[in-house]
């Protein structure tokens, strides 16, 4: 049974579509490692698993972020005040990798409606790094990157708005896309900033990575802004990265990096090297303005897609003596996380009149110049790259204090969030933390233009063959 | 959590250095075009599974506490 779980979702979708593994039984060996959850990473597990039915992804069984909702099952976003909440529909995304033969397997923990670095925001406690549980396993999709990494599923999807995605997958030492802004849609995904807000798979590797967008990509009448991606993708076979110019962005290179992650980052560099591709800098003048247009720019967003819960139509509801207006406030007092409560009023702010121009209006602008920025490097080069987070995963309570320095492990991710732009962490090796203690994974970021996504994937499966990670959650030395 | 927003905004704040006077801002960016379609009826969800999910179901419809409490 063991054997079962060390497949590739690649692996075992063969094995199942060849008849050589039967997929109740491949599935219910995922349930029962589902069931032995120790990280908290799971809000909901199925009982059951898929329907029987044919697709490249028959079988497979997925864990989703709790922010997607699905018919009938329990979708919280991570908020109190959509406790015991069971959506009407599910979203496309679920949809799609249903038809695609998949199965869920379970509800993932998350930062509060996908707000936060460090799976700290749950209203439902938060997320342990399998790798260390002391240590956070990042966010806002720290669930998802968990059971991966942790070994409860197979495969996962998560939401990236700044970084969510991406981040989680680095500190957890797993593969995570982001893919551009409208590739898969965003239909039944629980807005937070919704001109940011993408979906996008955290696998074991590359190729995972490959099927599962593929499987979930495209236009939906549901969703407008909604465009897929017109070639489809295939799965990912480059074995070298001659030709291929890599941008090292100057203006994120020299801030705050611990130097375990600039180690990895340089060796990581040297590689790309002894493929064939090419490595310059490039100047990004504005990326390091990324954080301040985006703390703007998303709260703006979330600030508004927020109204909608009031403790009406769903969701839970603080029963008071005074009237209507009472009723919503309870509601949302009781029902809202410290992080959410603090992102709507900074969006409110930002929005009000006085401030709209100075603020969002500003931050809009900015948000432009770091697109132009992108732009104009890959006129010249064919990727951007980053460390994906300036640490490797930090101790639980760490940053709770200072939101800011929570803020900046988005430091990395954001730019590519602003300029919808495709971007992908793969694992890179392990560092030891500032201050000591064992190795912890530490992510390399990949940033292709708009649409480049079969682009992206070729060269991070080049580069991850090279690299050969192989670490595991309690491997080695120590766990 | 007074001190904390003060801090978030003055980092935010860096942004009113920069030249941006001649600067479209982009709201989105992703190309939208309308889209558009027949305006015809389609189902809807049954009314009984949409109030399922409410807190305070009443005859078909959502019940809220009154806009005038008495006092």
């Amino acid at each position: 049974m063991g054997d079962l779980l060390e497949l590739s979702v690649a692996q075992a979708a063969e094995r199942i579509a060849a008849g050589d593994l039967s997929r109740g039984e491949y599935f219910e060996a995922w349930r029962e490692a589902a069931s032995g959850d120790e990280l908290n990473a799971y809000l909901w597990r199925a009982d059951e698993g898929p329907a029987e039915g044919d697709g490249p992804l028959a079988g497979i069984p997925i864990a989703v972020k709790d922010l997607f909702c699905t018919e009938g099952i329990q979708t919280t976003a991570g908020s109190r005040i959509l406790e015991g909440h069971r959506p009407l529909y599910t979203a496309t995304a679920v949809r799609r990798l249903g038809e695609a033969g998949a199965g869920v397997l379970g509800k993932t923990n998350m930062d509060e409606f996908a707000m936060g670095s460090s799976n700290e925001n749950s209203a439902y406690g938060a997320v342990l790094n399998p790798w260390d549980c002391g240590r956070v396993p990042g966010g806002s999709s720290g669930g998802s990157a968990a059971v991966v990494a942790g070994g409860l599923a197979p495969c996962a999807i998560g939401t990236d708005t700044g970084g969510s995605i991406r981040q989680p997958a680095a500190l957890c030492g797993i593969v995570g896309l982001k893919p551009t802004y409208g590739a898969i849609s965003r239909y039944g995904m629980i807005a937070f900033a919704s001109s940011l807000d993408q979906c996008g798979p955290l696998t074991r590797d590359v190729t995972d990575a490959a099927l599962l967008l593929e499987a979930m990509q495209g236009r939906d009448p549901c969703d407008s802004t909604s465009v897929g991606i017109a070639a489809g993708i295939r799965r990912p076979g480059r074995e070298d990265l001659k030709g291929l110019r890599f941008a090292v962005p100057a203006e994120l290179a020299h801030d705050a990096i611990e130097p375990g992650v600039r180690a990895v980052f340089e060796t990581t560099l040297k590689r790309i090297e002894d493929l064939g591709g090419e490595i310059a800098e490039a100047p990004l003048p504005h990326a390091e303005h990324g954080i301040s247009a985006y703390y703007v720019i998303a709260p703006a967003e979330a600030s508004s897609n927020l109204a909608r819960y009031d403790g009406v139509r769903y969701g839970m509801r603080m029963e008071t003596e005074g009237d209507v207006v009472e009723m919503y406030e309870s509601t949302r007092a009781a029902g809202f996380g410290d992080e959410v409560k603090r992102r709507i009023m900074l969006g409110t702010y930002a929005l009000s009149s006085g401030y709209y121009e100075a603020y969002y209006g500003r931050a809009q602008k900015v948000r432009t110049k770091i697109a132009q920025d992108f732009a104009a490097a890959f006129a010249d080069f064919d990727f951007v790259i980053t460390p994906t987070s300036p640490s490797v995963a930090f101790g639980l309570g760490e940053k709770t204090d200072d939101p800011l320095a929570m803020y900046m492990n988005d430091f990395f991710t954001v730019p590519m969030s602003l300029a919808g732009i495709p971007a992908i962490s793969i694992p890179a090796g392990l560092a030891e933390p500032d201050g000591g203690g064992p190795q912890l994974p530490v992510g390399f970021q990949l940033a292709a233009p708009a649409f480049a996504e079969q682009k992206l994937l070729d060269a991070a499966y080049a580069l991850e063959r090279a690299i050969g990670f192989g670490a595991k959650p309690g491997g080695g030395a120590d766990g | 959590m007074a001190g904390e927003l003060s801090g978030i905004l003055e980092h935010v704040d860096r942004i009113s250095e920069l030249e941006l006077d001649d600067v479209e801002p982009t709201s989105h960016v992703v190309e939208l075009e309308n889209v558009l379609r027949a305006d015809e009826p389609r189902p809807s969800w049954p009314r009984e599974d949409v109030l399922e999910q409410a807190p305070d179901p009443a005859d078909g419809a959502f019940r809220v506490p009154s806009p005038q409490a008495e006092s």
